[in-house]
This record gives structure tokens, C-alpha cells and sequence, in this order.
């Protein structure tokens, strides 16, 4: 007796339901099985941004829901675009969001590079290397201040070493100078990892036959490495900045847990600022336009780079 | 420069979304730039056109 899974769900199904279902057309029955998707998706994602780009027309704020509701026009917009402390907070952004993506992908291209090698213990060190990538940003964010303590913080104290310099005559996370490159270091060292997996990916899917074909040719392992392993490795790695410019641009858990934005406010990034505004100042109308702000500058970016990966990927 | 001109006139897909990238990353540029407080007041206006502008001519013909 054969067992056909199908059939057999068949005749699990209720007859009462069974009848329904044989009177509808293939299309009905398709949009039965994605309706409930559709709308939790324009309940979870489209309702909100309509509801948001709604209340930055407005003065709306959240913790007097009774008050009336007025609407402002452009005002909200006109503020945050000639507001000096938005405009810095977007610098820091800028900061974090450049150096991040530079380190990362040098980083990760440089060790997923290294790991591709054939060696004793490569599974061990892979396994070592992701790990940071594994933890809670509350988690990385605590223990990273510790670390960066100019009393007693490991971090400190190798500067320190390397450098001769006194380990407490410098502070990472209260100096003015310093502290943006302290989010900077802290986030390299979380997500390198995930640049390094996307492009061991990358690497691995070159086959073989290509080096050896360059090997007959005689080019350089220069000269494969710029023709061959970049070209190849291109799509992923731009996959990966991609991923990670969109989600730096939105960094706020790990920054907070660090710095909270300070000194001042020279870490203080976008969202972060944002998060004051909509639920410290609550100010929703005027936060809900910031937010719109940052939705349209990273859904412009991340356009123009998804048409870039298209056309690197058609070559 | 020739052929992009034509891709404008034409309504052509290739140069009319390459004008949009252009917008877009000039809008982002304004946006976050240290330089002078204008170009960031006019950055997201920049920005929203460059979108706009990307979103419908991607569906232009090739």
C-alpha cells in the first residue's frame, strides 16, 4: 500500500470544510493562504508607517492622548531641518556609520580571507571568531565598559602596554576625542564576524577550476587575487555592507549601553536622539517626522545600492 | 554624456535612474555633512525628490 501525505491530509480535512473548499477557483484558494500574511503585513508594517507619517503633520503627544490633535504642517519637518543638535547627531551617525563599514569589511574580507585556508583547527577558530556576534548587545555593551574602565579595563591596560602610556591617563568612553571611536571599536569587534561568514560564503563558492585555469595561464596570486577572488567575493561583500549600513543607521541598543550618547552628546546617533524626542520629551508629532526623515534616507540608500548589487551580480 | 542626455530625452530607464542615484546620494551627502547648516536643511527635500524620482522610473522601458 502505497502512502501518499497528500491524499492522506486530504482525508483528515472535515467534510464540512472540504465541501466549502472544492467550490472555490485556484485563485480563491490562494489568496486564502496568503490573506492572513498580507494583513498582518499592513497591520504590522504598512498601518504604522501611514499612522507615523500622519502624526508628523500633527502636534500629537503620546502622554496626553486626550489632548486635541492640531495639525502643523511642514512645521515639525522645518524644525528638525534647522535644529543644530539633529544636524550633529547625524554627523555622529556618519562617523559611526563610515568607519564601521570600513573596519568591518576590511576586517572580515581579511579573516574570512584567512579562514578559507586549509589548517589545523579551522572549524575551532571559526567557531571562536563568530561567537561575539552571538551575544546580546546589553551583554556586549556591559562588559565593554568594563573592559574600557581606565583603572582596572583589560582594554586600558593593552593600550597602556603597547603604547607606554598610563592606562587611567585616558578615558575611552568620557573623553570628547575618544568616545566616538569607542562605539566604533566595540562594534567592529560584534559584527566583523558576520561580515567575515558572508564572505567565507563568498569565497568558498569560487570553484577550483578558475585558480587552476589562472595557474596554467601563469598570473600572479596578485593578480588572481584582484581578477578572481574580488570580482567573485563583490556581490556578497556588498550584500553584507548593506546589511550592516542599514542596521548601524538604526544602532541604538549597543550605544546606550555604552555611552548613552555622551559625552554631551557626541555619540548621541539619530536614533538615539530620536528615542529623547519620542519618549523622554514626548514630542510624537515632531519624533514621528524625524523618523520619517531617517525611513526616507534609508529607504533612498538602500534603492540605489540594491540597483549597484543587481548590476555587479549581471556581469 | 551624449548618450545619458538622449536616455533623459528618451525617457530611457538606465539614465533616468542613474540622475535619481545621483539625487539620492547628493540628498544623504547634504544630510550628513559637517560643512555648512543650508545644504542640511535641504538635504531630506534632496532626499525625497531623489526617491520619488527613483521609484517611478524604474518603471520606464530599458
Amino acid at each position: 500500500m502505497s502512502f501518499n501525505p497528500v491524499e492522506q491530509a486530504a482525508k483528515q480535512t472535515p467534510p464540512a470544510i472540504a465541501r466549502r473548499v472544492r467550490g472555490l477557483s485556484d485563485k480563491a484558494i490562494a489568496w486564502l493562504f496568503v490573506g492572513p500574511t498580507i494583513f498582518l503585513l499592513l497591520a504590522i508594517n504598512i498601518f504604522p508607517l501611514i499612522w507615523t507619517i500622519y502624526l508628523s503633520f500633527t502636534n500629537f503627544k503620546a502622554n496626553r492622548p486626550n489632548r486635541e490633535i492640531k495639525y502643523v504642517g511642514l512645521r515639525n519637518y522645518e524644525r528638525i531641518l534647522n535644529d543644530a543638535d539633529v544636524w550633529l547627531s547625524m554627523q555622529a551617525t556618519a562617523h559611526f556609520l563610515i568607519w564601521t563599514i570600513v573596519l568591518q569589511v576590511i576586517i572580515g574580507f581579511a579573516l574570512a580571507w584567512l579562514i578559507n585556508r586549509k589548517f589545523k583547527g579551522n572549524d575551532m577558530w571559526t567557531t571562536i571568531i563568530v561567537l561575539p556576534m552571538m551575544l546580546s548587545p546589553a551583554v556586549v555593551g556591559n562588559f565593554w565598559t568594563f573592559f574600557y574602565q581606565p583603572q582596572i579595563g583589560i582594554f586600558n591596560y593593552v593600550i597602556g602596554f603597547l603604547t607606554g602610556k598610563d592606562p587611567s591617563s585616558f578615558e575611552m568612553l568620557g573623553s570628547v576625542d575618544l568616545a566616538p571611536w569607542s562605539i566604533v571599536i566595540v562594534d567592529t569587534w560584534m559584527w566583523t564576524p558576520f561580515v567575515m561568514l558572508i564572505c567565507l560564503a563568498g569565497l568558498r563558492s569560487i570553484p577550483d577550476y578558475i585558480y587552476e585555469a589562472a595557474e596554467v595561464d601563469r598570473a600572479s596570486r596578485w593578480r588572481q587575487f584582484w581578477t578572481i577572488t574580488v570580482p567573485m567575493v563583490l556581490p556578497f561583500l556588498m550584500l553584507a555592507v548593506l546589511f550592516r549600513g542599514i542596521e548601524n543607521f538604526k544602532m541604538f541598543d549597543l550605544v546606550v549601553q555604552l555611552t548613552g550618547g555622551g559625552p554631551g552628546s557626541t555619540t548621541e546617533l539619530a536614533s538615539i536622539n530620536l528615542k529623547r524626542e519620542a519618549f523622554e520629551k514626548w514630542r510624537t508629532g515632531y519624533s514621528s517626522a524625524f523618523a520619517i526623515i531617517l525611513f526616507v534616507t534609508v529607504f533612498g540608500l538602500a534603492s540605489i545600492y540594491v540597483k549597484a548589487l543587481n548590476k555587479v551580480k549581471e556581469r | 554624456m551624449t548618450g545619458f542626455l538622449k536616455g533623459i530625452v528618451g525617457l530611457r530607464r538606465g539614465a533616468w535612474e542613474m540622475l535619481a542615484t545621483v539625487i539620492i546620494a547628493l540628498g544623504v551627502f547634504m544630510l550628513m555633512q559637517p560643512f555648512v547648516m543650508w545644504a542640511y536643511t535641504y538635504s531630506f527635500v534632496t532626499t525625497l525628490v531623489g526617491t520619488v524620482m527613483f521609484i517611478i522610473v524604474s518603471h520606464f522601458r530599458d
